[in-house]
This record gives structure tokens, C-alpha cells and sequence, in this order.
């Protein structure tokens, strides 16, 4: 059976596509929340006062999925302190002051290579988290136990979001680290056929990525459509490989393991060097900041500092963005820091701060043709809106994405993925209402 | 700094808005309301303007009586004024197509809940009611005001076993409502809406095909066929009444069967009801279905079945 997956056309805007990143300076501070990652937090293991160098263990992980966190500066750890992230939760976090120096840890060496296992301690090690956005720990992605149930690895190289490109410089910049990455996995996870997906509109990075299949006969670039998203792991499974994964099911249990290109980055940077994650290539842009750019920030600087690196702002920003338009979260405030998997930040002005206000629901279907997985956002609402649980798990909004597309297309600007989330809460409250009650008996 | 705005994801939205779509439905009507003015007359604009004036006003009156938002604004009330005003003879009276326009809007639209809730399509439903309050309106609906020569209606005219031009039928020089002769003004409005992807053509082709068909298959005639096809209200109501987002179904298969259904029902009543124009209840019992029509075509989520 075929599917014809929708999606959007969305504005492009990436006009730093063609701008080489550039290394921020040492920030003055750092902050780092022990929760950049799905997972359990990590748990700090340095104290005020302490010296550390950049590659120094600051957060050690804390029960299998989590990840270590390491300064990405030199200096002295002021304090650890609670900060509030852009969820509004509470969140312990490393402070540190920077001396200036930039000196690495003395104790970095590259990881000793023999087999499956030193793979994965070595990923775990890393501090590599899915850098697309997601932030979940790659290590635990990789620990497949059984290998031969891999066929594919399936490199997501489709940065749908508008504004950003840092994924698409580290294709263009970063390919060797992407090929060297792509023969570890050959090498230790026993990968035979690695599909790399592009949208058709980065020509450059499709460019350097047919590089590599030229030279390894078991890669393939796959060119997507330029529609949005591209991105979402079933979408990328089913244009990559044809294969649709099951409501509720992981890319594994078709066989495939999808990772993000600039995760395949780190993860041959760590294996060669050593250094774990502590630099994070950031698309800077909109409508607020004076000069975009793609910069190369120390995780933990301040986004404030950031975006002074970019020519400060040219009007007063109303709303800045972990990540992209479409799926991006909104910031409290500027204070707050770049974290792992931060791959954007985003300044807007007034006049694209502003919700548009929303109106009663036309019923005109937009939301049901543009969902790339064929949900009916308006059904959900309606369900939702009498609290009729059972009907959201046969209208399925627990495969909801997320994506955006239905808010984004509908007419009277219906807040549909807001309800989406309240909808998938008030579900799985009841699926566990329901499985209590059958635990009862 | 400022604070800084919250607010989940996405943070654009597309430049498209209910005004705008109800906006591109008014430009789409703006061919067929001239045609309708220089075939019947300034009458005609003058009918048409009350409807809208009155649409307008009432639902304005509604939102200021029940303190709820003002909703004009999204232009969908001067729509409903038209498509009602287009769908009446020119030479009914003022203060009828008033209160039917009062009738569309507070009855069948507001009390509904407005915009997007209501079941029944307000224009058309406006246009029973008169038919059925107003009785002379039954027949005044079908009058021949600037005709060419005969004084029945083509679908009378036909069937009573009598001919009609085609070209006249193309061109609306026939006896009718005022927005409902002029094929050619019609189709171009419909080409614009499915340009600019206001609607599908699922819905009218689906319509206007069956309608052809089952009269041929009952006439066994092609060229009364496609004068069955062009007569009547058949193109103002499957491009623009059948296409109208709140009464009809969501999905393309819906909107397949909601277009072959209404089509069918249309012909039973021309050539086996007591009116000689059966769109308007076609159309209303379609409405009716729409909702498990919607079920019936729920798509399946990609990668999981419905539970
Ligand atoms: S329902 Fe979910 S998956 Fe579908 S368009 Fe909306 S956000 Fe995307
Ligand atoms: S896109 Fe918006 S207005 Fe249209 S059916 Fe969906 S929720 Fe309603």
C-alpha cells in the first residue's frame, strides 16, 4: 500500500544556508541544567569552587537513559544552583565562570574501539544526545542488543523547519566526520545500507552526501520533497525505505535506526579525539536579530550572549525560540542557556510575535488534509472538547507529531496543537485510570 | 528587556484566514452577480443588496443581543447574503428576501452557534422557507423577467416535452433565479475557487456529472440531458452551495459522495416530484447526512489503525 504523506509548503528563509559557522568567544559563564536530555537528570558531581577545563565531568549520568554532562569552558564552578528551564520546571544546574583560557581537560583521550560494546560506552561517554531536537540519549538508541535486527541506518539530513541550517553545515562542513561516523556504525553495528535523506532544496549538502556514496557503495542519497515535515522519524522511515512504522512502534522494530547528521558528527568527533559535546553549532535569525549567523556556541552560554555575538537586536525582541517556527519552544527569557540539543535560536519582533487571534472553526477540513499522518485535528478538538476520552484513542492523537501543519494551515488560526497536548494528556490519564481499574480485579 | 511572549508551537500561521477565504467566495460570485443584473435588471442588484444588507445587520444585531464577539468581520454573513439574494427570483418582494436573509442568518446560522456549526446550509435553507411561508414563491421563484420569448422556466418547459436552446442556457437568458442562469459567470467563479484552493472540484464535477448522467439514462436523450444539466439551479448549487465548508463533508471520498448523492436525489425529485426544481432539498438532506458521511470516510492514521 502507498501513502501519499501531506504536509506544508512553508517559507524557506534560510539565508544563512551559505554562511560558514563561526566560533563564539569565550562566554564570561555558563549554565548547565543536569536535564538537556529525555531521561533522568544527571547528577552534578563537581562543588563550588572546583577547577574545571573544558571536557571536565560536570553532571555524571544517572541510571540508563541520561547522559553525561561536561563544561565547555574553563574556570571555576561558582555554585549549583536551581534554574527555572522553558518548561517552568525547576532544574539543578552546574554554574560555571569561565577563566578565559579555553584549556581542555588533561585527561581526554580517544576511546578504545574493539567491538559492539566499546561503541556504545564510548556514544554514552560522549554526551551525545539526538541533536536534532529531540535530546534523546543516542546511546540508549544504539543498544540495540541484538544487531541483526538492523538493516538500514537512516541519517536525517532534512532540516524541514524554516530559518534553520545548522544541520545543513555540518553536511557541508562536517562530511568527513559524517563518512568517518557511517564506517564505525558499518564497523561495529554491523550496518550494510545507510540511506542519508535530503530535501531537494539543499543542493550543497546533497552534493557533499553523494561524495560519500561515491566512495561507499553501501550509502545511498535519498532526495525528499521540499514539503514540510521531513523530519518526524516515520515520515523519514517511510520516504527512505517505504516502510510504515506502526502506531505506537520504533523505527527498530522495522529495522531501521535513525539518527540525526549532526549526532553522527559528534559521535566520530568524540571517537577520534575524545572531546565529548560541549560545542553546538546555533543558527541565529529572525526578524529581531541584526546579523544572523551560524555560530559554533559553547553549550550552556547564555542565549543572551549569543545573540550579542550576532550584532545584538534590531528591534525589540517579543518572542525568542529554542529551535524553529513550526516546533520550536517559546523562551521566558534571554537568560536562559543554549543546551544540547539546541540547534536554533530565533528573535522575533512584534509583528511576528503576535498570535494571530483565533476564531470559531470553519469546518473547512485544512487541518485533516495537510496532517502527513491523517489525523483529524478537528475531530480531535471536538472530542477533546467534550472530554471524550475513548474517541481520542480511536481519532489516535497519542501519533500525533506535533508537527505544526494543522495549526499552521487552519483558517480561524484554531490553537490545534495546544489541544493536541492537553488531548494526549487527558489519554493517557485515562489509559491509566483504565489500566488501575483493570489491575483492581 | 520586555517580556517575552509564550506561546506553544508553531509560531507562524499561514496567511490564509476565514476573511480572506469568504472574501476570494465574494470576488467568485462577482461575475454572476453582474450577468444576474444585466439579464433580470438593476431589480436584481436591488434584491441581492437587501439580502446582504439584512444578512449583515442581523447577525450583527445577534452578536450585540447575546454579547457574544462580533463576528462580521469574517465577511461569511455577506456571503450567506449573497448566495441567498443570487438564489431568488428578481421580481420577489423587498421585505420577503429581508426576512428570509433575517430568517439564514439568526435561525439556521446563529442560533446554530454560527460560523462552521450549523447543519443546514443558511442560504439555501432561507430560500425553503420562503418557498414554504411565502407560498406564491413556489412559483415566483421559477418567473421568466427578461426572457428571451417562451414564460415557463426551461426545466416547465422541458418537462412538459417542449426544447430549449442550449445557447441561451450557457449564457442565462432564461427564466430563473438571479444567479442561477448564467452557466458561464457560474463556472468562471468556480475555476477561481479551485485556483485558489478555496474549494475541491471533487464536490461539483461529482454533482453536475451525475445529474447528466441519470437524466440521460432517463431521457435517453443527450441533448435534453445536458439541458436538464444546464437548467434549474444545478451550477450556482454544486459550485457554491454544495462546496460550503460547514455543511458538507471534510474528506475528498465525502465530498465524492456527498457530490454523486446530492446529484441523484436531484434528478428523483425533477422528474418524479411535485416541484419542478428539487436542488434545494437535495441539498438539504445531503447536509443532513454530512456527519456520518464524515465517519464513514474517516481516514486511517498513518502506521495506526482505529482501535
Ligand atoms: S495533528 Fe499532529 S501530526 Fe497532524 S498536523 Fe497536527 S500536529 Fe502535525
Ligand atoms: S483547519 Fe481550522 S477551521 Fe478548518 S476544519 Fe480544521 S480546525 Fe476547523
Amino acid at each position: 500500500m502507498s501513502f501519499y504523506l501531506h504536509g506544508v509548503h512553508l517559507p524557506h528563509r534560510k539565508k544563512t544556508s551559505d554562511m560558514e559557522p563561526v566560533r563564539m568567544s569565550a562566554p564570561q559563564k555558563i549554565v548547565l541544567p543536569m536535564s538537556m536530555h529525555i531521561g533522568a537528570p544527571a547528577v552534578p558531581c563537581v562543588k563550588a569552587g572546583d577547577h574545571v577545563d573544558i571536557g571536565t565531568l560536570v553532571g555524571s549520568q544517572s541510571g540508563y537513559v541520561s547522559s553525561p554532562i561536561y563544561s565547555s569552558v574553563s574556570g571555576t564552578v561558582k555554585k549549583i544552583d536551581d534554574i527555572l528551564l522553558s518548561s517552568g520546571k525547576p532544574c539543578p544546574a552546574v554554574i560555571v565562570e569561565s577563566d578565559g583560557l579555553m584549556t581542555f581537560d588533561q585527561n581526554i583521550a580517544p576511546p578504545e574501539m574493539n567491538g559492539y560494546e566499546d561503541l556504545i560506552a564510548a556514544v554514552k561517554a560522549s554526551g551525545v544526545v539526538g541533536l536534532g531536537g529531540a535530546g534523546f540519549p543516542t546511546h540508549v538508541k544504539l543498544d540495540v542488543k541484538d544487531i541483526s535486527k538492523i538493516q538500514e541506518l537512516i541519517i536525517n539530513g532534512a532540516e524541514c523547519e524554516p530559518y534553520i541550517t545548522s544541520d545543513t553545515r555540518t553536511m557541508i562542513d562536517k562530511a568527513h566526520e559524517i563518512e568517518n561516523a557511517i564506517s564505525i556504525f558499518e564497523k561495529f553495528l554491523g550496518v550494510k545500507k545507510t540511506i542519508i535523506g535530503i530535501e531537494e532544496n539543499k543542493k550543497k549538502a546533497i552534493a557533499k552526501m553523494r561524495e560519500i556514496a561515491q566512495r561507499n557503495p553501501r550509502v545511498e542519497v535519498k532526495v525528499l520533497p521540499g514539503v514540510y515535515p521531513q523530519g518526524g522519524e516515520k515520515v523519514l522511515v517511510y520516504h527512505t525505505t517505504g516502510k510504515v512504522i506502526p502506531a505506537g512502534k520504533l523505527p527498530l522494530d522495522v529495522g531501521c535506526i535513525v539518527c540525526n547528521c549532526t549526532t553522527m558528527a559528534a559521535i566520530s568527533n568524540f571517537i577520534k579525539t575524545g572531546i565529548p559535546l560541549v560545542n553546538k553549532c546555533v543558527t541565529v535569525d529572525g526578524s529581531a536579530v541584526k546579523e544572523p549567523k551560524n555560530v559554533i556556541v559553547p553549550i550552556g552560554t547564555p542565549i543572551s550572549d549569543v545573540f550579542e555575538f550576532c550584532g545584538g537586536f534590531s528591534e525589540e525582541p517579543q518572542k525568542v525560540l529554542y529551535g524553529g517556527p513550526m516546533m520550536g519552544i517559546s523562551v521566558p527569557d534571554t537568560s536562559l542557556p543554549v543546551l544540547k540539543n539546541t540547534n536554533a535560536l530565533l528573535a522575533f519582533g512584534e509583528k511576528e510575535a503576535k498570535r494571530p487571534q483565533s476564531t470559531q472553526c470553519i469546518h473547512c477540513g485544512l487541518c485533516v488534509s495537510h496532517c502527513p499522518v491523517s489525523l483529524s485535528p478537528v475531530g480531535i478538538a471536538k472530542a477533546y472538547k467534550s472530554g471524550n476520552a475513548e474517541a481520542l484513542a480511536k481519532l489516535r492523537v497519542d501519533i500525533c507529531m506535533e508537527c505544526g501543519c494543522c495549526s499552521y494551515v487552519c483558517p480561524a488560526k484554531r490553537p490545534l496543537v495546544e489541544t493536541n497536548k492537553m488531548s494526549k494528556t487527558l489519554l493517557r490519564e485515562y489509559m491509566d485510570a483504565q489500566k488501575a481499574k483493570e489491575g483492581a480485579k | 528587556m520586555s517580556k517575552l511572549r509564550i506561546s506553544v508551537s508553531p509560531h507562524i500561521h499561514s496567511p490564509i484566514t476565514t476573511q480572506r477565504i469568504m472574501l476570494d467566495v465574494i470576488i467568485a460570485l462577482i461575475p454572476t452577480l453582474i450577468a444576474g443584473t444585466v439579464i433580470f435588471g438593476l431589480r436584481a442588484l436591488a434584491v441581492v443588496a437587501v439580502c446582504v444588507a439584512f444578512s449583515v445587520l442581523s447577525e450583527f444585531i445577534f452578536n450585540k443581543i447575546c454579547k457574544k464577539e462580533l463576528t462580521i468581520n469574517d465577511l461569511s454573513a455577506v456571503v450567506t447574503g449573497l448566495l441567498l439574494g443570487l438564489g431568488l427570483p428578481a421580481n420577489v418582494p423587498l421585505w420577503q428576501a429581508a426576512v428570509g436573509a433575517v430568517f439564514a442568518i439568526v435561525v439556521v446560522k446563529c442560533l446554530f452557534g454560527g460560523i462552521g456549526q450549523n447543519f443546514a446550509n443558511p442560504a439555501i435553507t432561507g430560500r425553503v422557507f420562503m418557498i414554504i411561508t411565502f407560498g406564491s414563491l413556489a412559483n415566483a421563484a421559477y418567473p421568466t423577467v427578461v426572457d428571451t420569448a417562451s414564460g415557463a422556466t426551461p426545466l416547465v418547459t422541458l418537462s412538459e416535452g417542449g426544447s430549449v436552446e442550449i445557447t441561451d442556457l450557457i449564457l442565462g437568458l432564461r427564466g430563473g433565479a438571479i444567479g442561477e442562469t448564467c452557466t458561464i459567470a457560474l463556472i468562471i467563479g468556480g475555476i477561481y475557487l479551485v485556483a485558489r484552493k478555496v474549494i475541491v472540484p471533487h464536490t461539483p464535477v461529482t454533482f453536475i456529472a451525475t445529474v447528466f448522467i441519470l437524466s440521460f439514462a432517463v431521457t435517453l436523450d443527450a441533448y435534453t440531458a445536458l439541458c436538464y444539466t444546464l437548467s434549474g439551479g444545478l451550477f450556482i448549487s454544486a459550485i457554491f452551495m454544495a462546496t460550503d465548508y460547514s455543511t458538507t463533508p471534510l474528506t475528498k471520498w465525502g465530498k465524492v459522495i456527498f457530490g454523486v448523492g446530492a446529484g441523484a436525489l436531484t434528478v428523483l425529485i425533477r422528474f418524479w416530484g411535485v416541484y419542478p426544481e428539487g436542488i434545494s432539498f437535495a441539498i438539504l438532506l445531503m447536509n443532513i447526512l454530512s456527519p456520518y458521511i464524515d465517519k464513514w470516510t474517516a481516514k486511517k492514521p498513518f502506521g495506526g489503525v482505529a482501535k
